[in-house]
């Protein structure tokens, strides 16, 4: 469903992303760790061309995402991204957070749309929060219709920037919760955490990344029990 | 000492009349001069190159050279330059060129309001709003710029008081706002100090109504969104 082939990203001088490889299949649960700076958001980031690949070929679907001439807008209304710092409008409330992108995107009559954000909303149980503006919603609460936004457009791969990362401690549990939800559903997703315990648990496939490379990839179990490589070692001993 | 009522009593129409084109001349300025605004703050912030030239050309220009010698470029230097290309004498009317003078320079000051508004949005919502499948001017319309024209309404309150101050300026070109309606009778009275107290304190009564106004506004659009 992804393949990435020989990806690198410069910012400069600086090689953020230095050869990675790898594929996605269809309904897998991939989780990407690594110590910061490793290059892991960069690499999310990179799948829906929110940071243009300096070389190499991605392809999602069997587009060729890297190719200028692709219509890369298409592409993102299939790969949809949930950010570490939620990124709501704040000036919409969070069924207008919701609903918007179908309504001017896909033109779906606004009614509709609603009505389908709504179904959203209640999936992640916040329709008592609907027509709340974000402010008034907890990061726990703004994270989940952050996920009920990018659902709306009903992608087939979800992207999930360290979706945790900047959550007060009592909210990270609600926020997993939905995704743990959406990979039993079957959703092909790729998600960037530091939550080893929800990486074992809900992960098909670990990415251990460090300095631009994929260092090390296997099961969670094997990954966690046994790691191969003595940067994984060292990276797992330090936080486990 | 003796301060002549009457002279600013005997004048009251025609100071008012004075007050009534300053502010439409203001008005419309600041009007046209947000669409103007508007567009070269979005060829400010754009990838294309030229276009982010054009843009800072016309910004600094009229930032940069003072109002009164833009009013006479409009209303002397581009009729003649008009005359010669066409061959015969052409000009119009000192409202047209007040018009178009006042527009272009409140045009280069809203558009870098604009373009402070646009720049302060954080990354994340344009980010955000390409994730989810819009193009770059879907995000800019439905999610930048309703919330960086949020942000530049108090700026477009000083610009607006800054205009109706310096509108004063086209009374050069025989226009008769508030400024040159005080010239007139001042003239025609001897009595400066009555006639342009009057003027000051009319224009100030004019100032402080609109700042009433733009915090007013500010409080009610506040209140739905105030987040970040």
């Amino acid at each position: 469903m992804i393949r990435v082939t020989n990806l690198k990203k410069n910012f400069g001088r600086l090689e953020v992303l230095r050869g990675i490889s790898c594929q996605v299949e269809e309904q897998e649960v991939v989780v990407v760790i690594g110590p910061s700076g490793s290059g892991k958001s960069t690499f999310l980031r990179c799948l829906n061309q929110l940071e243009a690949a300096t070389e190499g070929q991605i392809y999602i679907n069997g587009v060729n995402i890297t190719d200028p001439r692709t219509n890369i807008n298409k592409v993102r209304e299939e790969v949809g991204m949930v950010f570490q710092r939620f990124n709501l409008f704040p000036h919409k409330t969070a069924l207008q957070n919701v609903a918007l992108a179908p309504i001017k995107v896909k033109k779906i009559p606004p009614p509709q749309a609603e009505e389908m954000a709504m179904k959203l909303l209640t999936r992640v149980g916040l329709e008592d929060k609907a027509h709340q503006y974000p402010d008034k919603l907890s990061g726990g609460q703004q994270q989940r219709v952050a996920i009920a936004r990018a659902l709306a457009m009903h992608p087939k791969i979800m992207l999930f920037d360290e979706p945790t990362s900047s959550l007060d401690p009592e909210m990270v549990g609600e926020v997993l919760e939905v995704i743990r939800d959406l990979a039993r559903e079957g959703m092909t997703m790729v998600v960037v955490t530091h939550e080893m315990g929800f990486a074992r648990e809900v992960g098909d496939r670990v990415l251990f990344m460090d300095e631009g490379l994929i260092v090390e990839e296997g099961p969670p179990q094997e990954l966690f029990s046994s790691p191969k490589n003595k940067r994984t070692q060292a990276f797992l001993s330090k936080i486990l | 000492m003796d301060f002549r009522w009457d002279v600013i009593l005997n004048n009251l129409p025609l100071l008012f009349r004075g007050v009534s084109l300053t502010f439409q001349l203001t008005v419309i300025a600041v009007g046209i001069g947000t669409i103007i605004g508007l567009v070269f703050a979005l060829m400010r912030v754009s990838h294309f190159r030229p276009l982010v030239w054009l843009a800072k050309g016309y910004i600094d220009f009229l930032r940069g050279t003072p109002l009164l010698v833009q009013i006479s470029l409009v209303h002397y230097a581009a009729p003649q330059f008009v005359s010669q290309l066409l061959g015969r004498q052409t000009n119009w009317p000192a409202l047209i060129s007040a018009i178009i003078a006042l527009s272009l320079n409140s045009g280069a000051y809203i558009a870098e309001i604009f373009r402070g508004g646009i720049q302060s949005i954080e990354r994340g919502q344009m980010e955000a709003a390409r994730s989810l499948g819009m193009t770059y001017g879907q995000a800019m319309r439905y999610i930048i710029l309703p919330q960086a024209f949020r942000r530049s309404i108090p700026p477009l309150g000083n610009e607006f008081i800054a205009m109706l101050k310096d509108s004063s300026l086209v009374s050069v070109i025989a226009l008769h706002e508030l400024m040159m309606a005080g010239r007139v009778i001042a003239g025609r009275t001897f009595r400066p100090l009555e006639v342009y107290m009057a003027v000051a304190i009319l224009y100030l009564l004019m100032t402080m109504t609109i700042s009433q106004f733009v915090s007013y506004m500010e409080r009610r659009l506040g209140k739905s969104d105030q987040s970040d």
